[in-house]
């Protein structure tokens, strides 16, 4: 195995087995088996089914994932992807019910709208940041709470649909050609057949995109490498003529953009929703910075990360039918969270000594005959 | 890793004599503050927007965060970054209902505080000893902590009589209340003193009876637990600035390497002070159990995260986080009383002319931006009180958000967070 994998992956499995442990004492404390328990969890996550409704899960996380990381690759915390996200999304159903378009054009003009309005409400922190030098953190939770009264507010007395007398709050369906169809069709052309009932959710390849897209913006483009630059050393960014406070605007409006996309999986991809209402989930962005932190903010690492995620949930679903709680699902993934952040800071820490250990060696290594002179001094 | 240099707070000439100086502009905010409400009472007839009732209510809704909020000056004064303090109120409100259920609401108290203090030693194990990112660490709390929450009622509260997963079943029995004799009329040895503010309350008058209304909410029919929080605060007032251990405390945030050099154990300092904090923030988790009389899922409600922003909002001192929470307990205590539809107006009509006196002191004061922000948002509270006659609740429910975020854009440059918080400190770093 590559060296820089194995490194990679040394944490997290460390943190998997922490996580285990502490649940497996949760599960005793109780009075039940962990065996038990975990050889449910397996038995409901291996099937076909349950591999798509993984997915289809993760796919939304994985998107928030990135939203995030995209801000802490330059050291911003953007606690307010719910914000935005649900701000947008309930905006962006509203002017998907009040217009009709051909398919392609009506799915691309709600993302649209989706994604300025949250890059807009998240241009708000970006200014006071950047103008006013208030904390991203405080301005984007006291930006949720505020976008979360507006949705209440504009759902309640200008969007709420009318067809059943208003008595439920939420807008109207979105018509036919604002969906996104299940990618079911495209998996049987290779000839494997789902189940009755089993549908991979069309917003997928959207992801992917999105992944890819992250992957090349970060590492293959110049505001990727100044993005990089600003987050590991400011004061050397700004010494290469990289403008600090354009940056931080420009993340945080890329972060919120990105983040508005969230709701599109539900809005536009899954048959559960096609609306907006009290149902719509709407805290996927604080799982979005579980992810990015177990993903490292690396875009193959919040893959892997929106996927633990999502089997957790599909795996505990069913236990509550063996009497076992099924709230060991949040404290699996609690606490797989916190000994992931210890444990990538303990490897961070030993490979950081380990390279100054390495580096002291080479100085101090030249064989050069002599009197040596200063060779005490790096100490 | 960034440098924070000092910046003198520079002296604000006094030739002035109208301008008040920086030291008394607090009270000079709230002085500004009662007569805006007052203002808007009278304006809008609406006699509820400065009732002792309405400022009772407030202080109990606003004691909780209140706590929360001194739960961030404890971690942050001694160097933590604590973005857990939801997380910690979580455990503290599981806890308080678990033991308010099984031994009462004395008890709540102490199991809340001993559910932060549990959280908080989890954290700092992660911060302190670890060195992992403080928010990362503090939000992995706030993830995990629900989670545990959620697993302990399932286990306590489902097939107890009244009790469900996301419920307890009730606290056994009810804390007293207090009222202060000779001020607001409590009860000396059975002998009833008169009721000073509630007498000037019923006069009518303005300012005068708003202010009298304001005492009287704040010293009569206290439940007991918002007492103990406002002993809390006097207690933490003392600790950290009169005490060698306060001192100590603050030096492990501002200057750990200086704090070491004179024989301080600085990771031992940032472990008491997020014990302190966890307990703080528990017992805030307490207050809210006690409140309702039983645990609820999902009471913390974001009051952690309100915490935090009244402490920044306070400048990391506890006077200033008690009058920030104060105000918000204000405009979240109002939307309880009854008919709120017509207090939102009275609301923005006082937040209106309120702003407007800031302008004035702000321009007296040659800070220009700061004014056209408060005058720009005093015209937007002044046009919706002009426009809206049907307030909408959940435009009530956004204002002390608006309120902290204005507050915080005018203020921010002003407010002096310790100087090395979130920065781990290892022994022999600089």
């Amino acid at each position: 195995m590559l060296p820089g994998l194995r490194k990679a992956l040394l944490a997290p499995l460390v943190a998997a087995v922490a996580a285990l442990i502490v649940s497996s004492i949760a599960l005793l404390i109780s009075g039940n088996s962990p065996q038990e328990a975990f050889v449910e969890m397996w038995k409901t996550i291996d099937s076909t089914e349950s591999v798509v409704l993984i997915i289809n899960r993760a796919v939304p996380y994985y998107i928030a994932g990135v939203a995030v990381a995209i801000g802490f690759k330059m050291n911003l915390f953007n606690i307010g992807a719910n914000g935005q996200y649900v701000l947008a999304a309930l905006i962006a159903a509203w002017v998907g019910t009040k217009t009709d378009l051909p398919a392609p054009l009506h799915v691309t003009l709600i993302m649209f709208v989706s994604v300025v309005v949250a890059g807009a409400w998240a241009a708000i922190a970006g200014v006071l940041k950047v103008t006013r030098n208030v904390n991203e953190v405080v301005a984007t939770i006291m930006l949720n709470f505020i976008a979360t009264g507006i949705v209440s507010f504009l759902l309640a007395e200008h969007f709420r649909e009318t067809e059943t007398g208003g008595l439920v709050a939420q807008t109207e369906v979105l018509p036919e050609s604002a969906r996104i169809p299940s990618l079911n069709r495209l998996v049987e052309l290779t000839g494997f057949h789902f189940a009755p009932g089993v549908r991979l959710l069309g917003f997928l390849p959207f992801a992917i995109a999105l992944g890819i897209g992250y992957h090349l913006l970060l590492n293959r483009s110049r505001f990727g490498y100044e993005l990089r630059l600003s987050g590991m050393n400011p004061d050397a960014a700004r010494a290469a003529g990289v403008n600090p406070k354009a940056m931080i605007f420009k993340t945080i409006v890329l972060s919120g953009a990105v983040a508005g996309l969230i709701g599109m999986h539900y809005l536009l991809a899954d048959p559960q929703f096609y609306k907006f209402g009290d149902q719509f989930p709407k805290t996927v962005g604080f799982t979005g910075i579980s992810i990015a932190l177990l993903g490292r903010n690396h875009p193959a690492g919040i893959i892997a990360a929106s996927l633990v995620w999502a089997t957790i949930e599909r795996g505990t679903q069913r236990l509550s039918t063996l009497g076992i709680p099924q709230e060991i699902g949040p404290i699996l993934q609690g606490s797989f969270l916190l000994a992931a952040v210890i444990a990538f800071e303990v490897v961070k820490r030993r490979s950081d000594a380990a390279a100054a250990t390495a580096a002291a060696r080479a100085v101090h290594a030249p064989p050069a005959p002599g009197p040596v002179l200063g060779s005490g001094a790096t100490a | 890793m960034s440098v924070t240099t000092f910046q003198p707070v520079e002296p604000v000439e006094s030739s002035r004599w109208w301008v008040p100086s920086p030291r008394y502009l607090p009270l000079f905010y709230v002085l500004v503050g009662i007569a805006a409400m007052s203002i808007a009472r009278i304006g809008s007839d609406n006699s509820d927007l400065t009732s002792s009732g309405t400022f009772g209510v407030a202080i109990r809704t606003a004691a909780p965060i209140a706590l929360a909020g001194l739960s961030g000056i404890f971690a942050e004064r001694s160097g933590t970054i604590n973005i857990g303090i939801e997380g910690m109120m979580v455990m503290g409100t599981i806890f308080a209902g678990w033991w308010g259920w099984e031994f009462g609401p004395w008890m709540a108290v102490v199991g809340g505080i001993l559910g932060g203090v549990l959280a908080g030693l989890v954290m700092s194990v992660a911060t302190t000893t670890f060195g992992v990112n403080h928010i990362v660490a503090g939000f992995a709390i706030n993830i995990l902590a629900p989670g545990v929450a959620r697993f302990m009622s399932n286990e306590l509260f489902t097939n107890q009589p009244g009790g469900s997963v996301s419920n307890s079943p009730g606290n056994r029995g009810d804390m007293g209340r207090f009222t202060m004799p000779f001020l607001s009329g409590g009860d000396l040895f059975g002998w009833k003193s008169p009721d000073v503010f509630g007498w000037f309350e019923r006069q009518g008058w303005f300012f005068v009876s708003d202010l009298g209304a304001l005492l009287k909410g704040l010293t009569a029919n206290l439940s007991l637990d918002v007492v103990l929080t406002a002993v809390v605060f006097v207690l933490a007032g003392y600790v950290i600035w009169r005490t060698p251990f306060g001192l100590r405390l603050r030096a492990a945030g501002e200057r750990p390497a200086a704090a070491d050099s004179l024989g301080v154990s600085v990771n031992k300092m940032r472990y008491a002070g997020m014990a302190i904090s966890g307990g703080l923030a528990g017992m805030g988790g307490a207050v809210l159990v006690l409140f309702a009389n039983r645990y609820q899922q999902d009471q913390v409600a974001g009051r952690g995260y309100l915490g935090l922003a009244t402490m920044i909002f306070g400048n990391w001192r506890p006077l200033g986080t008690a009058g920030a929470a104060g105000l918000f307990g204000y405009a979240q205590g109002i939307t309880l009383r009854t008919n709120p539809e017509l207090v939102v107006r009275a609301l923005l009509l006082g937040a209106a002319v309120g702003l407007a006196l800031v302008v004035a002191l702000l321009i007296a004061r040659r800070r220009g931006t700061a004014a056209a922000i408060a005058a720009v948002v005093a015209v937007v509270a002044y046009w919706a009180f002009y426009v809206t006659e049907e307030p909408n609740n959940q435009l009530v429910f956004v204002t002390p958000y608006v309120v902290t975020l204005v507050a915080v854009s005018i203020g921010a440059q002003r407010l002096r967070p310790p100087a090395e918080e979130g920065i781990p400190w290892h022994k022999g770093s600089l």
